[in-house]
């Protein structure tokens, strides 16, 4: 029982950080039905720039834990943002109305692209990120063994649920987050009732990114070492909560980022480790296969 | 009178809460052009997409009476037209554009060469058998390409085309699956005056030489009151009307439901709505 | 003209503030190791940024000039650049060197890009022009099959081509499997190297377990690997298109997963080695013959030469290549490969045909699987050693960039697409590391500008009329 609250907290920070990746997919999805393959590099910068920006934070004698992460967290949502605004504005919208598999072949290429231009200019060795925030305390003890629930990690799920929250409001009570959903039912529809629709859609990456970003850090903070391939395994973790949830779907997006990290971890924790990106992958694929439209999402309808 | 060909019986076709058809029963016949027409919304091409596969009916029966009696609601969208022999155009034509015209009418006939080509393993072997069913196949598509027009266009993309020459390859397209029902989702929209006179003969042609039975979706209704034989009224997902043309074109519930042709001299009637404008209901 | 230039200037300097936004944190400050307990310090590398806005800049500003339709300062522009570029100037690094000077190149070829694409344009627009196009592209194959059978007799044939030639054949080979299931088929395979494993993990076990020769495993690996690409595709070819792409690319994951992880069965990360290599009606290619055999020196009386090996490679795989070619050839001329490319265009429009879209996608997944189980065997044959490193997403995306540079369905596009991003790479050795950043981009580019590929023309798989009246449409 112990044992299975460890994993259990363990596994809620993780999804934590899966959902916040997740998001940054079903927005683009619902918006424009693009998977945008080239997020979970999104999220690698921005980890990059979390981890320079601690470094730096560090070298002008910040030394107070809450104003680093801070001052840190808006340096890299804000950066990593202009990531975003640049892909979509130089990879993506001059593909608009070309063929089907155009923008996710461009993606992929973004995608390589990335990694590899970190991979050259910040070089492939796995980087230390130092402990930023440490200690915890005991929840409560068992049978001899600790449940511990780290500062770490009441930051984590607390930078999530407040961002989600904000993230919520900005969606259902902005005119931008009505443009946003207009653009996702109809973008046609919307253009001619005189949304900006190239602007709505870019605000979309935009968005996406600074979330990307902030689960960047929050990964950097988590596993202390970053390198340049996260993004591909985070990435298709991500995109499998945001299937999962039912893509296009905010909530499905949070739901799935946990239920993922519940997978993985209790995979990890219960049967073998090494097959831990197995049971990921797999979930995809059975989902993919038996329920396209995910728990929280609604049914496409074919129009012939 | 003819037996019938197609018997459509209490179809119906939810979304959701929305009813698109409700309990619809008419008959198509072989050798005759039934047209279902209603305002747009009416439910008429969901009609089609259940009798060709691509819907499944929430309720209903699609008997289709061929060498044996095909139950067509039971049926995969590809089966309806390989072994039912239902054959379809779309409203939005879907030619294959990158193909060349004759490549469009060859893959029509995909199931027969297939079978020729002992699943591509004769074919791959280069065998005389399948050089032979190629040249027939080839034939045929010459034939059609002759009757719509278009021998001389054969080795062109067929994306390339004019939208009048693209509609009449649909139907060529169409027809050189050997179909015994053949269904037309508006044929003739964005076709000049010209074009659809020409349409209308090839129609005629169809029905009368090759036999097939044809259903009709049209909104101009110089066609339809010029080569159908039987009319079909839809509205709100019901049908209110059948009958040949003339009676139609009187029947007091179309007259109410909708009418007002700009080509049919049926008297103009006060709040009716005109064919060709949508209404905004879907 | 003065508001004009105004908003050039303030377009390239917003263009050249989003590249320092950019590059301030990723670029200025490279993190690098120092051994102490928090591990990591800087080294600044602000030169590296302040080239790059430069670069972007006037890059930007001059694309502004040339979309103006001022050629001459465009060009002017660009050969100064070149020049910075290849000049003695100091900078950091090698690769800014390249990297001002490329950028020069661009906008050279911007500025001259208008000429070329009118003359472009008039020549395929008449008769004439497009039976040359037609006949070019047919006469490229030729040629370029031509070379690949007499290199080997060639001065150049060293260790050095060879090792190379067969290298950029295996991937000709891949990219030609692939592009049945891309190009003709128009299915997203992300997962295409899983066959490659497929076969090569077949040949390696069948061959160190249990004794058989390359020559019976290829037709059983071929076979394996199709019966897998079948397993696969049944549960997931009704996708729509991207959905498919990524299951595949779970699939692909998962195999290697697999791999790496049964250790009993595939020896895991360790990988297999002392693979046999490839016999010549029995004989070996080594010095001495173990017993039982002869050596293939020795059965054809000549004197013994290390480069034969490779050299009987090369033709191997040149001979399976052909072969994924003519089949491929072949059956785009039959209704199967007909109903491939109809799927591409529209699946809608093949249902209600009668087409069954499911078996028609599971034979292009078939098909493409088994050549990349032929591939993945003669890859395990040569290297005589495989461990799933081999087999990553990074090279199934390599194999797809083949496919989409090449032009999807072209068949001498994926030739000439493996010569330039297999080949070039490793003839200039220096800029082997920034291959993949060259694919990544490369395929945006494409994208982007010219989707159809480098070789874009599509030649109708029958014809009605013969080719000499192709012009008069």
């Amino acid at each position: 029982m112990a044992y299975f609250t460890q994993q259990l907290i363990n596994a809620i920070t993780l999804g934590a950080i899966y959902g916040l990746i997740a998001i940054g997919y079903t927005m683009v999805y619902g918006i424009i039905g693009m998977i945008n393959f080239a997020h979970g590099e999104v999220f690698m910068i921005g980890a990059f720039i979390s981890l320079i920006g601690f470094m730096i934070c560090s070298l002008l004698g910040i030394g107070s834990a809450p104003v680093a992460i801070v001052l840190v967290l808006l340096i890299a949502m804000a950066f990593t943002s202009v990531y975003g605004w640049a892909i979509e504005r130089t990879a993506y919208r001059p593909l608009r109305g070309s063929f089907r598999l155009a923008p996710l072949i461009s993606a992929i290429g973004v995608s390589i692209a990335l990694q590899n231009y970190v991979q050259l200019v910040q070089g492939a060795r796995p980087k230390p990120g130092g402990q930023i925030v440490s200690g915890g305390f005991n929840l409560f003890s068992l049978d001899g063994f600790d449940v511990r629930v780290s500062w770490l990690q009441i930051i984590i799920v607390v930078v999530t649920i407040v961002l989600m929250a904000g993230f919520a409001w900005l969606i259902a009570r902005t005119s931008l987050g009505r443009r946003q959903r207009a653009c996702e039912q109809d973008i046609k529809m919307a253009a001619l009732l005189g949304v900006d629709v190239d602007r709505t859609i870019s605000l979309t990456f935009v968005l996406g990114a600074a979330l990307a970003a902030v689960a960047g850090m929050l990964f950097l903070m988590y596993y202390g070492v970053i390198d340049f391939f996260i993004g591909f395994l985070a990435g298709i973790k991500a995109f499998t909560a945001a299937v999962l949830g039912g893509i296009g779907s905010l909530p499905g997006a949070m739901l799935g980022g946990l239920l993922i990290g519940l997978i993985e971890v209790f995979w990890a924790g219960y049967f073998s480790s090494e097959y831990k990106d197995v049971a990921a992958f797999s979930i995809l694929v059975l989902v993919l296969i038996f329920r396209p439209t995910g728990l929280l999402g609604k049914p496409e309808i074919e129009k012939v | 009178m003819a037996a019938p060909l197609i018997e459509v019986e209490h179809l119906t076709m939810r979304f959701g809460g929305l009813v698109a058809v409700d309990d619809v029963s008419f008959i198509g016949r072989p050798r005759e052009i039934t047209a279902i027409i209603g305002p747009n919304g009416a439910g008429k091409t969901t009609v089609f997409n259940c009798i060709t596969g691509f819907y499944r009916p929430t309720v209903g029966r699609l008997l289709l009476h061929g060498d044996r009696d095909y139950l067509l609601e039971r049926m995969l969208g590809h089966e309806i037209g390989q072994r039912a022999r239902v054959a379809r155009t779309f409203q939005n034509i879907r030619l294959f554009p990158a193909m060349s015209v004759l490549e469009n009418l060859l893959i029509a006939q995909h199931n027969k060469l297939m079978r020729a080509s002992g699943y591509s393993i004769f074919g791959l072997l280069g065998l005389a058998g399948y050089k032979t069913a190629e040249n027939a196949a080839v034939e045929l598509a010459s034939h059609w390409l002759k009757r719509i027009g278009l021998l001389a266009d054969a080795d062109r993309p067929a994306g390339e085309l004019p939208y009048g020459a693209q509609r009449r390859l649909e139907i060529a397209r169409a027809m050189c699956t050997e179909p015994r029902l053949l269904c037309l989702d508006e044929p003739a929209a964005g076709l000049n005056p010209r074009e659809s006179a020409e349409l209308n003969q090839l129609l005629v042609s169809i029905r009368d030489q090759d036999g097939v039975g044809v259903l009709l979706i049209e909104h101009d209704m110089s066609v339809v009151m010029n080569i159908s034989n039987h009319v079909v009224v839809l509205d709100y997902g019901r049908k209110i009307a059948e009958g040949p043309p003339a009676d139609i074109q009187r029947d007091p519930a179309v007259i109410r439901a909708y009418l007002g042709t700009d080509d049919s001299d049926s008297s103009p009637h006060q709040g009716q709505r005109s064919l060709n404008e949508g209404d905004g209901r879907a | 003209m003065a508001p004009r230039a105004i908003a050039m200037l303030k377009d390239a300097a917003l263009t050249a503030l989003v590249t320092a936004a950019l590059g301030i944190f990723i670029v200025g400050f490279r993190t690098i190791d120092v051994g102490s307990r928090t591990g990591l310090s800087f080294d600044y590398e602000l030169t590296d940024l302040a080239v790059a806005v430069i670069v972007v800049f006037l890059g930007r500003l001059g694309l502004s000039l040339a979309a103006a339709g001022l050629r001459w300062p465009v060009i002017a522009l660009g050969v100064v650049m070149v020049a910075a570029g290849v000049s003695p100037m100091k900078l950091p690094s090698g690769f800014l060197h390249w990297f001002v000077a490329l950028g020069g190149a661009l906008l050279v070829l911007r500025g001259i890009w208008p000429w070329a694409d009118r003359a472009v344009a008039v020549a395929s627009h008449t008769s004439g022009g497009r039976l040359v196009q037609e006949i070019g592209a047919k006469w490229l194959g030729w040629a370029l099959l031509a070379v690949a059978v007499v290199l080997p007799f060639t001065p150049l044939a060293d260790q050095k081509t060879m090792d190379l030639g067969v290298l950029i054949l295996t991937y000709v080979m891949l990219g030609w499997g692939l592009n049945i299931v891309v190009g003709l088929a128009g299915l997203l395979d992300l997962g295409y190297v899983a066959f490659y494993a497929v076969g090569a993990y077949a040949y390696a076990l069948l061959s160190t377990q249990h004794g058989l020769g390359f020559w019976a495993v290829l037709p059983l690996a071929g076979m394996l690997a199709a019966t897998f690409g079948i397993l696969l595709g049944f549960p997931v070819l009704r996708l729509r298109g991207d959905y498919l792409a990524i299951v595949t690319l779970g699939f692909g994951e998962i195999i290697r997963l697999v791999i790496l992880n049964w250790v009993d069965f595939t020896n895991g990360p360790a990988g297999i080695g002392s693979i046999p290599g490839p016999t010549l009606f029995g004989a070996v290619f080594a010095e001495t013959a173990p017993a039982g055999r002869q050596t293939v020196a020795e059965m054809l009386g000549i004197p013994f030469n290390s480069n034969h090996r490779l050299i009987f490679l090369y033709y191997v795989i040149l001979v399976l290549a052909l072969i994924t070619n003519l089949f491929t050839q072949r059956m785009r001329r039959l209704p199967v490969g007909r109903a491939w490319e109809a799927l591409r265009e529209d699946e809608t429009a093949c249902k209600a045909l009668g087409i069954n879209p499911t078996n028609t996608k599971l034979t292009a997944f078939a098909v493409g699987a088994m050549f990349a189980g032929f591939a993945g065997s003669f890859f395990a044959a040569k290297q005589r050693f495989i461990s799933p490193e081999s087999f990553t997403f990074i090279e199934s995306a390599i194999i797809l960039a083949i496919v989409v540079l090449g032009g999807m369905g072209s068949q001498v596009g994926v030739v000439l697409a493996a010569v330039l991003l297999i080949g070039l790479p490793e003839w200039f050795r220096e800029l082997g590391n920034y291959r993949m950043l060259a694919f990544g981009l490369a395929m945006v580019l494409i994208m982007v500008f010219r989707p159809r590929g480098l070789i874009g023309h599509r030649e109708p798989s029958i014809r009605l009329h013969p080719v000499a009246s192709a012009g008069s449409g």
